[in-house]
């Protein structure tokens, strides 16, 4: 019987199968940032062990940095004693870092890709749940725990209980203003934060196949989201030209014998999956969360649900409490809620094309009054080449903030945070209570409703200032 | 990790039920940077209550633990094990473990000692009328026996295993490493490296 794309790159990583044992994988790259490392770090310092691969490590300050300033000391103690440990942990143990101003810093899952350090077939981790958007180019990519992380640095590998495979098929080409984002916060609608729970989904059909690299990131970086352990997409000639050329990209014969095993790397046509999800895509439009979980989203044109309308109890007391939360009153038209704030950014939304994205909904157009809007390029190099293009100019007159890249507003670690009450329209990837700041209200939008939104004030997608 | 075969030691009483992870060590703490040194923490919310177990000189030094019911519930933070080991405790014997918390003290090298809550309760007696006595909790036999308490346990056979071979994760992945080695001089030339 064939085999599943997943199936294929866990296969060519076991280093060791026996009965009654989880099969040791081996880890081709190990991303790693200051919050879930220095625990790790310690702890071989403690028993006396090398890193076992540090070439095959790399890396970043992300969550921890501030966006502005950003050649001042950090100014909060925490945050800065894990940026330090940071460094310090690197030198010590020899693992390339890229430090806060730095050409290459950037939010980790933005760095990996950028270098042309995630290629399709790898295996990929870090300690960060995100880690599941190297999983855009064909590679094993998942999050892992601190102790975990300890084991990788020290033995290149780690032990683990397969996964089950699910197939998410997008049927048919993506309507006009619909994006990746919105792709995502339907299929999560749909299979619900639990839904892919124990699962490696695979993202397949012409609704995924047509999408950019970059859109592929943002559909696998919250499969997590889903309750997925990690998401992919088969590569193909769309991967293959992002790849070539990048810095870390394989050269010469190397290229052909990496392109030629990379062809290999697609589900066979009688390979089953454990589970399969279809969705149509003329039936998709721009989608917007309402609630406090990732599953909470509908279609913009929609309204703020009911508690009514719950299937049972359980669900009627999540949204009830939801509501609760988030303000809101059922049977409010989402285009009628008004924001404070507009985050463009993160791993899910923070890279070029959707800071184009946002810039050409926003040109010759000014940010409503009283609404703040902060851009957070991903990365450092992000950020230059949206510079070079001057999308920076666009931001700024329309009356956005544009920042230096990091994690910012996407979770409450660094300054960049909503104050309690505040409502945002946020391209980042979880709108959990209090994840942009305490009593923060967040709704997870793309960049292209993001930027209508910051426009009108209101929820609103790019079709709607056209109007 | 060091072999644990046999432990003797003193013991606490812990009489509370349902003692979730965040009670043992709360969530500010996480914030921490080292792998070590988490002994304030432990069970920080009782601990200026002088009436609290582990705040009583007759259990200061103890070594195991006896806890109600339903121990390490909660949150899935490894930090608890680390805070438990780091006060001293090297055992925690209890009728009923959360399984995630068992799970993270297996890797750790912390006992969790599963017993019937009717041992829990002669050891309490015990250990409450005679704070010196040594409880001995043999591994390999997996008995505990305390003055005339003598009880069997039950524990994982995995985690019994490497507990008796003082092997973490990592050290039983390292009793691989040829596998490794082997793995690696096999990688294609074109995978990258961050340098
Ligand atoms: S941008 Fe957000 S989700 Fe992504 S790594 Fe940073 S904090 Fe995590």
């Amino acid at each position: 019987m064939g085999k599943t794309l997943a199936e294929k790159v866990w296969d060519a990583h076991v280093v060791r199968r026996a009965e009654g044992e989880p099969d040791l994988l081996y880890i081709d790259l190990h991303l790693v940032h200051e919050v879930t490392s220095p625990q790790a770090f310690d702890a071989l310092r403690a028993t006396g062990r090398p890193v076992r691969r540090p070439d095959l490590t790399l890396a970043t300050e992300d969550h921890n940095v501030p966006t502005i300033d950003i050649d001042k000391p950090i100014a909060d103690p925490v945050s800065r004693a894990q940026v330090e440990a940071l460094r310090k942990n690197c030198a010590e143990f020899d693992v390339p870092l890229f430090p806060l101003g730095s050409a290459e810093q950037g939010i980790v899952h933005v760095v990996g890709p950028q270098l042309g350090l995630t290629q399709p077939g790898m295996t990929v981790v870090c300690g960060d749940s995100h880690t599941s958007t190297h999983g855009a180019f064909g590679a094993l990519a998942f999050g892992i725990g601190t102790s975990e992380v300890e084991h990788v640095l020290a033995t290149q590998t780690l032990p683990l209980k397969p996964f089950k495979t699910m197939a998410v098929t997008v049927h048919g080409s993506l309507p006009d203003g619909v994006t990746a984002k919105d792709v995502i916060l339907a299929v999560i609608a749909k299979i619900g934060t639990g839904g892919g729970q124990g699962y490696v989904i695979e993202y397949r059909g012409e609704g995924v196949c047509e999408l950019s690299m970059e859109g592929r990131m943002t559909l696998c970086n919250m499969s997590i989201e889903g309750g997925a352990r990690a998401g992919m997409v088969a590569p193909d000639e769309t991967t293959f030209a992002y790849i070539e050329g990048r810095e870390h990209a394989p050269r010469g014969a190397d290229w052909d014998a990496a392109l030629a095993y990379w062809k290999t790397l697609v589900t066979d046509a009688d390979a089953t999956f454990d589970k399969e999800v279809v969705i149509e895509a003329s039936e998709l439009s721009p989608f917007v969360t309402w609630g406090t979980n990732p599953g909470q989203g509908i279609p913009l044109s929609g309204s703020v649900p009911s508690p009514e309308d719950a299937a049972d109890d359980v669900e009627r007391a999540s949204i009830e409490r939801a509501l609760a939360y988030m303000a809101l009153t059922p049977g409010t038209p989402m285009r009628e809620i008004p924001v404070d704030t507009v985050f463009v950014g993160s791993c899910t939304n923070g890279r070029i094309e959707d800071l184009r994205a946002a810039a050409a909904v926003l040109e010759g157009r000014q940010v409503a009054d009283g609404v703040r809007m902060l851009v957070v390029p991903g990365s450092a190099k992000v950020r230059l080449q949206a510079m070079s293009e001057g999308l920076d100019k666009v931001f700024t007159q329309a009356g956005a903030e544009w920042r230096e890249a990091g994690c910012s507003m996407c979770l409450a670690m660094n300054p960049d945070k909503l104050t309690p009450g505040e409502r945002s329209a946020s391209t980042s990837n979880r709108n959990f209570e209090g994840r942009q700041g305490p009593g923060g209200r967040t709704h997870l939008v793309s960049p292209q409703v993001a930027a209508a939104t910051a426009v009108t004030g209101r929820f609103a997608s790019p079709a709607d200032l056209a109007r | 990790m060091e072999a644990f075969t046999v432990h003797t030691g003193t013991a606490a009483p812990l009489r509370r039920s349902n003692v979730d992870t965040d009670q043992i060590i709360p969530a500010e703490y996480l914030k921490r940077i080292t792998r070590h040194g988490f002994e304030d923490g432990l069970f920080k919310a009782w601990r200026d209550d002088s009436g609290f177990v582990l705040n009583q000189p007759q259990y200061f030094g103890v070594s195991v633990l006896v806890a109600g019911p339903d121990f390490g519930t909660g949150s899935s933070r490894e930090h608890a094990v680390w805070a438990l080991q780091d006060y001293g405790f090297q055992v925690v014997i209890s009728s009923r473990f959360a399984d995630i918390f068992r799970g993270n003290s297996g890797k750790a090298g912390l006992l969790t000692a599963l017993v019937d809550q009717d041992v829990v309760e002669r050891l309490w007696a015990l250990i409450e009328s005679d704070p010196s006595t040594p409880v001995t909790v043999d591994l390999a036999a997996q008995t505990i026996s305390a003055g005339d308490v003598v009880a069997s346990f039950d524990v994982d056979p995995y985690v019994r295993w490497r507990l008796l071979e003082g092997l973490d994760d990592i050290g039983i992945t390292l009793q691989n490493e040829a596998d490794i080695s082997d793995f690696e001089s096999a990688r294609p030339t074109f995978t990258p490296t961050t340098r």
